[in-house]
């Protein structure tokens, strides 16, 4: 019992790896990762998302029928976002302000539907809290590495601290759409030889 | 799979409907009052950074609608010292942004010289569009009258060197200031 719950909340984190290992949630990892501050901020409010929304699934899983648990989950997850977003809004303005129209589409970001339904429809309230955890933390670390590595290419800074001046040279493109893919490309081969050797 | 009836499912819907709604009517509730308080620092924070002359009143507090040159009002915030107007700062906003709607407030000095602007809400991307509120391009903007001509961007023929990939909301904040102008000529001449 021990070993599964430590499986479930450290396989998010490596050997599923959301983003970096199932390629899930491609268009906000691809869309907030300009630096590692965005990247964090939107890797938190995920994770944040993703615990609520896994407890809430677990929790109804048995009194919803089948052919409807879909538009119930997406109930579910779309009232936590917003709660997010309210929040946000109300007490860390700079953040949201940020990460702007990235926020509501976590409703649509598909690892927290893909959680809802692959996992916390099937177990119970803290494996699904584990898993939840691992996943978002999983989440979280590959977009804040995303953003560092695009912003010290493409800003010459470092979680907001810049280390080239105004006359240095970065590689703008980085900050780029075509950088968010050849970093990301770059980021999978790397983690993925890690992780198996 | 097990079959429902449809009352069963109508039921459970509802009720995950309800739920939902009662829980985001509460939450939005409590977080009204200090939204409503981090706009109006942002608004405050915004215009004493706009307005470059000495001012000893609160332009947040006196603040008046103008009308627009079209349409529309627009909130103007007065800057006075001892009474005596110096400066204004004008809430204004576009449609055009690449994100939808962008807000900004400009600074204006008493001939109609843009003395700055900051942007209060906007949609852009991230990294990109949102570097109209970088010094860089904004800069460009201090001590410059919006006269229809060359106020543009240099891909229309004016002289604003639009921000690199964001010529969109480059244009975007350069409408909005363009109407605060407007509103603001319209109510100078008048006063």
């Amino acid at each position: 019992m021990k070993q599964t719950s430590y499986k479930n909340l450290t396989r998010g984190i490596i050997s599923e790896n959301p983003t970096l290992v199932m390629l899930l949630g491609m268009c906000p990892t691809l869309g907030v990762t300009t630096t590692a501050l965005n990247g964090l901020g939107m890797g938190l409010a995920t994770l944040f998302v993703l615990i609520l929304s896994n407890t809430a699934v677990s929790l109804v899983k048995n009194f919803i029928p089948a052919t409807i648990r879909i538009p119930c989950y997406i109930t579910i997850i779309a009232s936590f976002v917003t709660i997010v977003e309210l929040l946000m809004t109300a007490y860390f303005p700079s953040i949201h302000a940020a990460l702007g129209i990235y926020i509501p589409l976590i409703v649509v970001n598909c690892i927290i539907l893909g959680r809802a339904e692959a996992f916390a429809a099937h177990n119970n309230v803290f494996q699904s809290l584990l898993d939840a955890l691992g996943m978002g933390i999983g989440f979280t670390f590959a977009l804040v590495a995303l953003g560092l590595i695009r912003e010290i290419l493409g800003a010459g800074a470092a979680f907001g601290y810049q280390f080239i001046g105004e006359d240095g040279y970065p590689i703008l493109m980085f900050i780029m759409p075509p950088g968010a893919f050849l970093a990301l490309a770059g980021l999978i081969i790397l983690f993925n030889k890690l992780r198996r050797e | 799979m097990k079959t429902t009836s449809l009352t069963r499912l109508i039921l459970v819907m509802l009720v995950v409907a309800c739920g939902s709604a009662a829980l985001l009517g509460f939450v939005y509730e409590i977080t009204k009052a200090p939204i409503q308080k981090a706009n109006d620092e942002k608004e405050l924070a915004a215009i004493s950074g706009v307005i470059l002359e000495e001012f000893n009143n609160n332009p947040f507090k006196e603040r008046t609608l103008i009308p627009g040159k079209h349409k529309g009002q627009l909130t103007l915030y007065p800057a006075r010292k001892d009474g005596k107007i110096k400066a204004v700062a004008i809430k204004t906003s576009s449609d055009k942004a690449f994100g939808g709607k962008i807000e900004l407030i400009v600074g204006f000095f008493l001939d109609g010289t843009i003395s700055g602007y900051q942007i209060i809400s906007s949609k852009e991307t991230p990294g990109l569009g949102s570097k109209v509120s970088d010094a860089k391009f904004s800069e460009q903007f201090i001590g410059i009258r919006p006269k229809k001509k060359t106020f543009k961007v240099k891909q229309d023929g004016g002289e604003i060197d639009a921000v690199t990939a964001a010529t969109i909301s480059s244009r975007a904040v350069i409408d909005a200031i363009q109407k605060a102008y407007d509103a603001y000529h319209k109510f100078s001449t008048r006063m």
